[in-house]
């Protein structure tokens, strides 16, 4: 029997969907789901003579009086907002200066990319060896000889916080930078030159024609760094496993911690399962600002 | 005087994205004696000990071997599913195709944690905790957003004449996607290929979940967890992570172009 016309097309589209569909649904949609179903059970790995009860809302109950969650949640929320601030601050920086033409523009360029290119794990390293207590950078740049005011920046919690949010905005803002950049070149030059001419100041042109003309560029540089903030992880891992006293504690950190340390596995779903929530409607957000652009044409 | 404000601007913004790195570099080439001593050797005596040692003794040749099995696993795959995925969002319509598209970005956004248990034990009833597939699945999977992303963006910039010429001459479906689409798309293709091995050379949360068994850990996990006996291993710790990144450095400084444009499209084009 012949296909017709359309049942072939139909075809052709289907095979070429179905392998990333596939991972998709069963390496994300599906662990979603399961997510949620061991929330409601109480399981607890190498102990399996437990079986896996199932026990309603108990698990999210217990996480609202979960102190120790509360404070992740806390430091998650207060890194995301400080670390994605200075990031679009810094990351505009960069951009108004590299968007010029200059002699060795591209070697700069790439230069600012090395931070993001760097694996985490690294840069994280590498940070920690700065703040070290008794022959870090930081501390000589600070008191020089005198290391007996040498601080132990990762063991007090104000400052391991700061840490990890310097080591965070480090490693990021060249490519917040690089969105920004890219909504600055889509500025004609004519604007300025018509500024020039009617006497208007640089400070001006920033505020009256640039800040608003590159307010997309922003906005996606922002959801784009919230989101992948919250996702922090391995910098709490390598430079302070989430001490000292909770104060680096983070969601993703916490979540790991109960799962697959203590092996908390209902447990710590419920925190996976809150951790979905948030980024999901972020995500929303998301779509609904700038998505929406990117599927007109598709 | 602008010129020399301007030219200070971009010294800074560039040192400072180096210098920290640099240091890095600078202490993998030091004696341990270098690197505790205050005030800081700027100019190190260059020994390769450090090297050595994290080869001898931490096994740095495993953990690069895993990191290329894995990661270049990862890029192969993940290129040639984005290919026919990505076709599929440019050129030709089916339902709901925003929900897919809305669904593929999303998947890119959630934190791991979010399936992390759940893909856990998945692969442990596999029996594919400690294998290479069962990291390289799950990475396959977090990569396809990007991969799809970049490649459907770059298809759609092509001129739609040249499918209908491919038909005329008898072309298949899949002849044309094969032997027309993705050659000229090559360049496209390798920015995808740049930035996924990039994700996936470097991923750390996966990776510390699904290879517990040291000989298949890869080398963020294996810099991560590097432990002297007596005092941290800094020089060695420092080596691993120089070899670790600077492939990626060398990357970026030769195909600058290609990563930014591969990170900037869709976010910003459209």
């Amino acid at each position: 029997m012949r296909l017709t016309r359309a049942a072939r097309e139909n075809v052709f589209v289907a095979s070429l969907l179905f392998p990333g569909l596939f991972f998709i649904v069963a390496f994300v949609f599906y662990p979603i789901i399961y997510s949620i179903y061991l929330s409601l059970h109480r399981i607890v790995l190498g102990l399996p003579s437990l079986g896996r009860p199932f026990i309603g809302l108990d698990n999210y109950l217990r996480l609202l009086e979960d102190r120790v969650a509360l404070h992740s949640m806390i430091n998650t929320l207060v890194f995301v907002f400080t670390t994605t601030f200075f990031e679009i601050l810094c990351g505009l920086l960069i951009a108004l200066v590299i968007n010029r033409q200059f002699k060795g523009r591209g070697i700069a360029r790439a230069a600012i990319l090395v931070p993001w290119a760097i694996p985490t794990v690294v840069s994280s390293q590498m940070w920690r060896f700065i703040f070290n207590d008794n022959y870090g950078m930081l501390n000589y740049i600070f008191f020089g000889y005198s290391t007996h005011s040498y601080a132990a920046w990762l063991a007090h919690p104000s400052t391991a916080f700061a840490a990890i949010v310097i080591a965070d905005v480090w490693k990021t803002s060249s490519f917040a930078g690089l969105l920004i950049l890219a909504g600055l070149q889509l500025i004609p030059d004519e604007l300025y030159r018509a500024a020039r001419i009617d006497g208007a100041s640089p400070w001006q042109q920033f505020r009256r024609i640039t800040l608003p003309l590159i307010k997309p560029a922003l906005l996606i540089a922002l959801l784009f760094r919230t989101i992948d903030a919250f996702r922090v992880f391995d910098l709490v891992f390598v430079m302070t496993q989430g001490g000292p006293a909770d104060s680096t504690n983070v969601l993703q950190f916490y979540g790991y911690k109960k799962i697959f340390t203590e092996g908390l596995m209902g447990y710590g779903s419920t925190i996976s399962v809150l951790v979905f929530v948030i980024s999901l409607v972020v995500s929303l957000v998301y779509i609904k600002t700038v998505g929406t652009r990117l599927f007109q044409n598709g | 005087m602008k010129r020399t404000a301007f030219f200070t601007g971009v010294f800074i913004i560039v040192s400072l994205s180096l210098l920290p790195f640099l240091w890095f570099v600078n202490t993998s080439l030091k004696t341990p004696i270098e690197i505790t001593s205050i005030p800081p050797v700027l100019l190190p005596s260059g020994t390769l000990a450090s090297y050595r040692s994290a080869v001898e003794q931490y096994n740095l040749m495993h953990y690069v071997r895993n990191s290329i099995i894995v990661a270049g696993t990862t890029t192969v795959c993940t290129i040639m599913i984005s290919i026919i995925t990505g076709y599929a969002i440019a050129r030709l319509r089916f339902k709901h195709k925003g929900l897919f598209m809305g669904s593929l970005l999303v998947v890119s956004m959630f934190p791991q944690i979010s399936i992390a248990g759940p893909v856990w034990r998945i692969l442990q009833q596999l029996g594919w905790l400690n294998s290479y597939q069962g990291l390289i699945i799950p990475y396959i999977t977090l990569t396809l957003p990007l991969g799809v992303w970049i490649l459907a963006s770059f298809f759609k910039d092509l001129p739609p004449e040249l499918e209908a010429a491919a038909r005329i001459d008898g072309c298949s479906h899949f002849q044309t996607l094969f032997r027309i689409i993705v050659p000229l798309s090559a360049p496209g293709v390798f920015t995808a290929a740049i930035l996924v091995f990039i994700y996936a050379w470097n991923e750390f949360f996966f990776a510390l979940l699904i290879m517990t068994r040291q000989d298949f850990q890869t080398l963020p996990v294996g810099i991560a967890l590097f432990q002297g006996q007596y005092t941290m291993p800094w020089g060695e710790i420092a080596a691993a992570s120089t070899v670790s990144t600077l492939p990626l450095v060398l990357m970026v400084f030769i195909f600058q172009k290609r990563i930014i444009s591969g990170l900037t499209s869709g976010a910003v084009k459209g």
